[in-house]
């Protein structure tokens, strides 16, 4: 199960930073997904891979999984999910207003200063 | 306990809402609120530093769960004085938006700037990591909404290439955290001092992977070359006051660096030793040769600051990569001035924009309000390129003092002093195009159409930056008390014992678990 997870992780990321290196707002935007992806089951599986065990210590209970990560994940996802939708909005103005979807062009007032 | 800690993360946390909700279309009421919320934040932050002054570490337990399983803030001399410096420096950038009108040119402002204020003050404040990374993400939020206030399509580019940047960032600093737990099994930071002290050397692979991916994280907030190369578009483009804000968030990328590479990784600890001294001391070196050469090569104002800021991160990552009392004391007296040399810098080529409705360094008509304008522009210039009387010089003298011991003391001074000298030449050029040459080329006054966008600038505008220019002066005159405080800070950083001991020792609740992990 490590060898699938540690790989599943492996691909998301290359995956992730091939697109986000495509440098065109769409491609990038579906890249940094992916990447938050793989960083969620990254954080998930740093407290150890457990099967079935309940993510509560108590009284008679012997073998369980580290709630901690489990708290991280939530918050990290929250956080990636709500920033995706920000940099949609902003993206999606930015190409609305200058027709141009790059994300590595230097902003109009760069060029304006190469030609003055 | 000191409930009085936590304060001035709630207060903003409260006063944003409440100016979304009650103040909305007013914008009269939304700037008393808003100022009276700064000027609150700074009564709290001088009481908490007045408190720790001595020395004592300050903490609070959220819902009293005991450190290394529930989130402490820590309050200690470092991270006071940085809460103080953010709330002062958040005044005078307060009453600047006010009185130039950029509060009113967009929706929301207060409220995005009392957020943003939350998570500057939260990073700095809190113990935990994982916490850290949470308010890292409430700033950034609050930044992506400041940047592109008031619109426009070059500010939406710059703010898509800032916003895509940074959450590039997060997602290493996630990776970074990941790593971290799965090698130690805790987040707070005076646990993970005493845990990572204990890991073998033979089992350090994972932790020194974390130690740089969280590095890289921290440069790249703090814009250390070669990951500098969203910050002059950002800040650029940005409103000016947004951008005088963002002069402390830099300072957050340092802060962090600070106190992560002193408290969990120190210096001397085998498990990651030699693994910043081979490059991140040549980092800072070249980013402050190449913010000196963006100074003398911009066409704009706004671009020419911008480079300053980076080649100014470079002075203090210089100071920092030493890691020792002297480096880091020097480093945090160069921060409080480079932070507000940025702010005065980036407000005054808001009055150029403001008094010509450009602000391209060419010869062109003089502007309203010159005189002042020039008066203020060549104050600050002397403050960031570090020529007497102003601290920027006294500041590059500490660097330049505590980094004699060094190993790579020729190429340091070498490199402080001439990436000086160009700066003082870029900052000359554009000074003496923008100002002096004015007065040589004739007003064509019919086919100007800068003409209706030019008004002078207000009283409040000046007084802002009057303000933040008498800090200046002050942080001159009291050198010496203020390099003696940031010295003894520097030396509690290297003895973390007391603030472990605060934070571990002090029973919670679940202090004592019946069976741990």
């Amino acid at each position: 199960m490590e060898v699938l997870v540690a790989s599943a992780i492996g691909v998301l990321t290359a995956a992730g930073i091939y697109l986000v290196l495509r440098l065109r707002t769409f491609p990038v935007i579906l890249g940094m997904s992916l990447l938050t992806y793989a960083v969620n089951v990254f954080l998930f599986a740093s407290g150890r891979l457990t099967i079935g065990a309940p993510p509560i210590l108590r009284d008679g209970v012997t073998t369980y999984t580290d709630p901690l990560p489990q708290a991280l994940v939530l918050t990290a996802i929250v956080i990636s999910f709500g920033m995706t939708a920000v940099v949609v909005m902003i993206g999606l103005g930015a190409f609305l207003g200058s027709d141009d979807d790059h994300v590595d062009d230097q902003p109009q007032g760069a060029d304006a200063e190469q030609q003055s | 306990m000191s409930h009085w800690i936590i304060l001035p993360i709630v207060l903003p946390a409260l006063m944003a809402p409440f100016i979304v909700l009650a103040a909305r279309f007013h914008i009269g009421i939304q700037r008393v609120f808003s100022v009276v919320g700064v000027l609150l934040l700074i009564a709290l932050a001088a009481g908490l530093a007045w408190h720790v002054a001595d020395g004592t570490v300050i903490y609070y337990r959220l819902s009293d769960w005991a450190a290394p399983f529930g989130i402490v803030l820590v309050g200690d001399r470092l991270s006071t004085m940085m809460v103080l410096l953010t709330v002062v420096l958040a005044l005078f950038v307060l009453l600047y938006a006010i009185g130039s009108g950029w509060d009113s040119r967009g929706d929301h402002f207060h409220a995005l700037f009392q957020f943003q204020l939350m998570g500057i003050l939260g990073a700095f404040l809190t113990g935990d990591l994982f916490n850290l990374f949470v308010f890292f993400e409430v700033l950034l939020i609050a930044s992506y909404g400041l940047m592109i206030h008031a619109g426009g399509n070059d500010r939406l580019k710059a703010g898509t290439q800032y916003v895509l940047y940074n959450l590039i960032g997060s997602t290493l600093f996630l990776f970074a955290l990941g790593a971290i737990y799965a090698e130690t099994g805790t987040l707070n930071m005076a646990d993970l001092g005493r845990r990572v002290a204990e890991i073998g050397p033979e089992e350090t692979v994972g932790i020194r992977v974390a130690a740089v991916l969280l590095l890289l994280v921290f440069a790249i907030k703090a814009a250390l070359v070669p990951l500098h190369f969203w910050l002059p578009s950002s800040y650029a483009e940005a409103p000016a006051p947004v951008a005088a804000l963002f002069a402390i968030m830099t300072k957050v990328g340092a802060y962090a660096i600070i106190r992560v590479y002193t408290m969990i990784f120190p210096p001397d600890l085998d498990v990651t030793s030699n693994l910043l001294e081979t490059w991140f001391l040549p980092a800072a070196l070249i980013s402050c040769a190449i913010g000196a050469i963006g100074v003398l090569a911009a066409r704009k104002m706004d671009r020419l600051v911008a480079f300053a800021v980076v080649g100014s991160m470079g002075m203090v990552m210089i100071a920092i990569s030493l890691f020792t009392p002297q480096g880091i004391g020097a480093a945090l007296y160069y921060i409080i001035h480079s932070t507000l040399a940025a702010a005065v810098l980036f407000l005054v080529s808001d009055l150029i924009r403001t008094g010509r409705g450009n602000v391209d360094v060419t010869a062109q008509i003089p502007m309203a309000g010159t005189f002042l304008t020039a008066g203020m522009f060549f104050a600050g210039a002397i403050a960031m390129a570090g020529l007497p009387p102003l601290s920027g010089f006294l500041g590059k003298l500490l660097i330049l003092q505590a980094s004699v011991s060094a190993d790579l003391v020729v190429w340091v001074w070498a490199v402080v002093l001439i990436s000086s000298l160009i700066s003082v030449v870029g900052f000359a050029r554009a000074g003496s195009t923008v100002f002096w040459k004015s007065h040589g080329t004739l007003p064509d006054l019919d086919t100007d159409e800068n003409k209706e966008v030019a008004t002078p600038p207000t009283i409040l505008s000046y007084v802002a930056i009057g303000g933040l220019f008498a800090l200046l002066v002050l942080h001159t005159v009291f050198a010496g008390q203020v390099h003696g405080y940031t010295t003894d800070i520097a030396r509690d950083l290297f003895a973390p014992q007391a603030y472990n001991s605060i934070v571990l020792d002090t029973p919670g609740k679940l202090s004592k678990p019946s069976e741990g992990h």
